[in-house]
């Protein structure tokens, strides 16, 4: 038995199916539909009314709705969302006869709707550029290993893009003078203050630092005012006492750091260092030549800015004539809860400009992490507000927050990390390898938490 | 959004600038509408007439979900302390802003004896940081059935309730969970979690007791044939979750899935997966190692997720070495990018101050600006406040880049009349400011005195440093 229905009997039928608003509904179509006679509805007709609808969805709004309440009825039937599957033999759940007022009990899907998951593949025009700092014998220096900072051709971690080249690296700050440092952070290095090269020895060997940074701070003119023929002679003591590539820092002085940096240059020749920094409103011009003659990288930092940065690229790039390999960005870290949303979207923003090409852009990204402990949260005993929870124990805060800061610009592409607290530096180590793909294995159930005490 | 354009929402709008949306003119209106800052809805000349007329709740049905968000947004909760998670549009911050706020649950257990559970709940409820002008706190709770007993279960779903914030509700045992609805269900708890050997009961109670449902599976296509199940069954709110692995691969794994479900929801508009998605730091305590390092890895795995469209998350600790950086954490990422954290420049009073008591001076930066005005309040000191228009810059960076200058601060002293209020001419400036000291003696003839580096360290400044020694 067949009987042949028009939309509009077959929608008078459904409302015997409690669905609501139905009188609102116009048909402006002539479709006609076969459903078989008998007990109710045959589900393989609906399914098929759902196909014939769905291809005329975009021309006929009515049957656009038509086909939702038609999804709804098709629930109520038990027949699992014939949007999903294709249309199969009658089913043999047993519609519930159309003789209202009962509401006929819900019928759910007996079975899963299979679905495939397709992954999306996102592809970048550009890349970072890789930039390599020491030299070991076998290029004229005296490393014992080189660092390679960038080569990115995917967003940070993201190795089911492209595998990622390099994992970021981590220097360790090491001052030529006896600097402020929060008391979580000074313990570590109480026995090596005063000693750089004894200090730089200890970030290597005892806290697993790929690098170290030695900032030449006494040169500032408000401070020692140290001559800089004179300051770079602990450069000379640091690259004896360790192995690893090294990052020289000035005083931030704008006047004096571009003579430190020019005579710190000198006595690294062939070492391959990074000069940190050139900036806008200094010689930068001066700074680069010193690095291109002795073989160096320089460090180009801007103050939160993404154009500043670019201006300043193009400078380095353009005028100074310094070759792209040799280029590393510090676009400024802030700590995290004081600035951090800036530093991270600006870095975030840079990153993705020089992957999709932009070639004033795509150079390996610096972090003065160590800037976290600027931030009250992390070094202050106590809060000074009265309102607040207190802040428990700072020596537990300190760390989290230099890793946190760190662990953030880390997804916003940073290349190279300079840091102080061990602890810091060894949870972040232990992220950028599980992300980047180095740690095996894991825990076996991850679902245990879900019924255990823990 | 599908819509991309102002025009294409002004084209549903009634065209008449009748203004009761609060805008002077319908163009104006649609362009609030895409940037979500105004609600279809608050046309009312559109919503008065789709009531009568069906064609114009067919206009209306179509705008709405032509400007409904990418990603589906979920209600957790009733009343006012309900969260609202997911409705995300964009995959980089800066693209647009992320909307609705990582929601942070925290774990209370039911073979936990009662006394402990309140001590807990207290913790969470009374939870509270002060930060960039209000206190933040805490969301709500997670209730897991570790007694495997629905009638304990029960109970304790109901004291957690009662403490009025929102839950979720975590029980693999169908039993269990429906025990905890039977009392709770009003208070329209997430249920955790629907998985591949539950799903048919989860569907049930989630119809039944009309709650949001999270999907629980590691595997994608699993993962997706229970949420596309769930839809055709008529259950909207949808949480996914593709499970948290805490250590290496599993780690690695779940950063990738996390990914991937995003990515395919925004960059491919495919609905199916288009959900907020749960994260379970609390995965953290499987691993081995001391609290500390549990509690660390916990705050690791969260900020990770923070970051990278975490929608909800599960917390064991709420301890401040946990809690505080990812609180923190979330504030920074879900900000406005578009809207410049500031406040307006010129003289705040603080505490009643009389024309012997000092004159402070800080930038307009948000973060800064109430830092200082707390801490002065907190220690109850006296006093003038001069807040400069640094363009929402600190004071380090202003001072830097030149926002923060001795012409600005001659510029605000005179604009603000401070001479005429106090009777001397003593200027207390931030510590990191310290290099305009002469600068600023020599543009105002004020004597500059420097603050300290950090305004939490002013009540003992002031101690030793005010009234000036002349």
């Amino acid at each position: 038995m067949v009987a042949k229905y028009k939309l509009e009997d077959l929608l008078e039928l459904l409302k015997n199916y409690n669905v609501e608003r139905l009188e609102d509904v116009k048909i402006e179509g002539d479709l006609e539909i076969e459903i078989e006679g008998g007990s109710g509805v045959d589900i393989s007709s609906l399914t098929a009314l759902y196909t014939l609808l769905n291809e005329f969805r975009y021309f006929f709004y009515h049957t656009s709705m038509a086909l939702n309440y038609l999804q709804r009825i098709s629930t109520v039937l038990g027949v699992p969302s014939p949007f999903q599957v294709a249309p199969v033999a009658p089913a043999v759940a047993p519609a519930p006869q159309p003789t209202a007022p009962p509401v006929p009990e819900l019928k759910l899907p007996e079975k899963l709707v299979e679905a495939k998951f397709e992954p999306v593949k996102v592809e970048y025009p550009g890349y970072i550029e890789e930039v390599v700092l020491g030299a070991t014998r076998a290029d004229g220096g005296t490393r014992d290993y080189v660092v390679k900072l960038g080569g990115e051709k995917s967003l940070p971690f993201y190795i089911f893009d492209k595998p990622q080249p390099n994992l970021p690296a981590i220097a360790i700050d090491v001052f030529d003078r006896p600097p402020s440092l929060a008391k979580a952070v000074k313990v570590h290095y109480e026995d090596v203050i005063g000693s750089p090269a004894e200090w730089a020895k200890k970030c290597v060997k005892k806290f697993g630092a790929d690098m170290v940074t030695i900032h030449l701070v006494s040169t500032d003119p408000l401070l020692e005012n140290t001559p800089a023929s004179e300051a770079v002679k602990v450069i000379e003591d640091v690259l004896q006492a360790v192995k690893c590539p090294i990052i020289i820092g000035g005083c931030g002085n704008k006047d004096k750091d571009p003579e430190v940096l020019e005579k710190a240059a000198e006595v690294c020749e062939g070492e391959r260092v990074m000069l940190a920094s050139a900036t806008l409103d200094m010689d930068w011009e001066r700074i680069c030549n010193a690095a291109k003659k002795y073989g160096h990288a320089v460090l180009s930092w801007t103050q939160m800015d993404i154009n500043n940065q670019k201006t300043l690229n193009r400078y380095l790039l353009k005028r100074a004539q310094m070759p792209r390999n040799s280029i590393v960005m510090d676009p400024t870290t802030a700590a995290l809860g004081y600035g951090l949303d800036y530093a991270f979207t600006n870095m975030e923003r840079i990153r993705i400009s020089g992957l999709k090409g932009d070639t004033d852009l795509n150079f390996p990204i610096s972090s003065g992490t160590t800037n976290a402990w600027g931030a009250r949260e992390a070094w202050m005993a106590e809060s000074p507000l009265e309102g607040d929870t207190p802040w428990g124990p700072r020596e537990l805060r300190g760390p989290i927050w230099e890793i946190i800061t760190g662990l953030t610009l880390s997804l916003a592409g940073v290349d190279v990390f300079m840091m102080m607290h061990p602890l810091a530096v060894a949870v972040l180590k232990e992220i950028f390898n599980t992300l980047g793909g180095k740690k095996k294995g894991g825990i076996a159930d991850a679902g245990k938490w879900i019924t255990a005490e823990v | 959004m599908k819509v991309k354009s102002p025009l294409e929402v002004y084209n549903f709008l009634p065209r008449t600038n009748c203004k009761e949306c609060g805008y002077d003119t319908c163009m104006s209106f649609a362009s609030h509408v895409l940037d979500r800052s105004a609600k279809v809805y608050d046309c009312k000349p559109l919503a008065r007439d789709a009531e009568k007329d069906p064609k114009v709740k067919e206009k209306l049905d179509k705008l709405v979900e032509l400007t409904s968000p990418e990603i589906a947004e979920v209600l957790i909760g009733v009343g006012e302390k309900a969260l609202k998670i997911g409705g995300e549009e964009v995959l980089h911050r800066h693209e647009l802003t992320f909307f609705n706020p990582t929601a942070f649950f925290f774990d209370v257990w039911d073979t936990l004896d009662d006394k402990k559970i309140e001590e807990r709940c207290k913790r969470v409820v009374d939870y509270k940081k002060f930060y960039v002008g209000k206190y933040l706190t805490l969301d709500g709770f997670a209730v897991r059935c570790t007694s495997n007993d629905p009638k304990r279960f029960r109970e304790v779903a109901k004291k957690v309730a009662s403490y009025g914030k929102p839950m979720v509700l975590i029980a693999l045992n169908p039993e269990c969970m429906k025990s905890a609805l039977e009392e709770v269900a009003n208070q329209r708890p997430l249920i955790y979690a629907a998985t591949e050997s539950n799903w048919k009961e989860f569907m049930k109670l989630a119809l039944d007791y009309k709650v949001p449902v999270t999907i629980r599976a590691k595997d994608l296509n699993t993962l997706k044939s229970i949420a596309v199940t769930f839809k055709s069954a008529g259950i909207k709110d949808i949480v996914l979750d593709p499970v948290t692995e805490p250590l290496g691969e599993g780690l690695q794994g779940t950063f990738e899935r996390v990914i991937q479900l995003r990515r395919k929801a925004i960059l491919d508009g495919d609905k199916d997966v288009a959900y907020p998605i749960m994260i379970t730091p609390i995965s953290a305590w499987l691993i081995e190692g001391d609290e500390v390092t549990k509690a660390y890895w916990e705050a690791v795995i969260a900020g990770m997720f923070i970051v990278k469209y975490g929608d909800a998350m599960i917390f064991h600790s709420i301890d401040q070495h946990v809690v505080m950086p990812t609180l923190t954490l979330r504030f920074n990422i879900y900000t406005d990018p578009r809207t410049p954290v500031q406040v307006a420049a010129g003289l705040r009073e603080l505490n009643n101050p009389g024309p012997d008591d000092p004159v402070f001076l800080t930038t307009n930066f948000a973060l800064t600006y109430y830092t200082v005005e707390n801490d002065l309040n907190s220690a109850k000191i006296k006093g003038w406040l001069l807040v400069v228009n640094t363009e929402g810059i600190g004071v380090e960076a202003s001072v830097a880049g030149g926002k923060l200058t001795a012409a600005k601060v001659k510029e605000i002293i005179e604009e603000t009349k401070i001479a005429e209020k106090v009777n001397h001419r003593y200027l207390v400036i931030p510590g990191l400011a310290a290099r305009l000291q002469g600068s600023i003696e020599d543009e105002t003839g004020w004597k500059v005195l420097v603050g300290p580096i950090d305004s939490g360290r002013i009540k003992g400044w002031m101690e030793k440093n005010w009234p000036p020694k002349k």
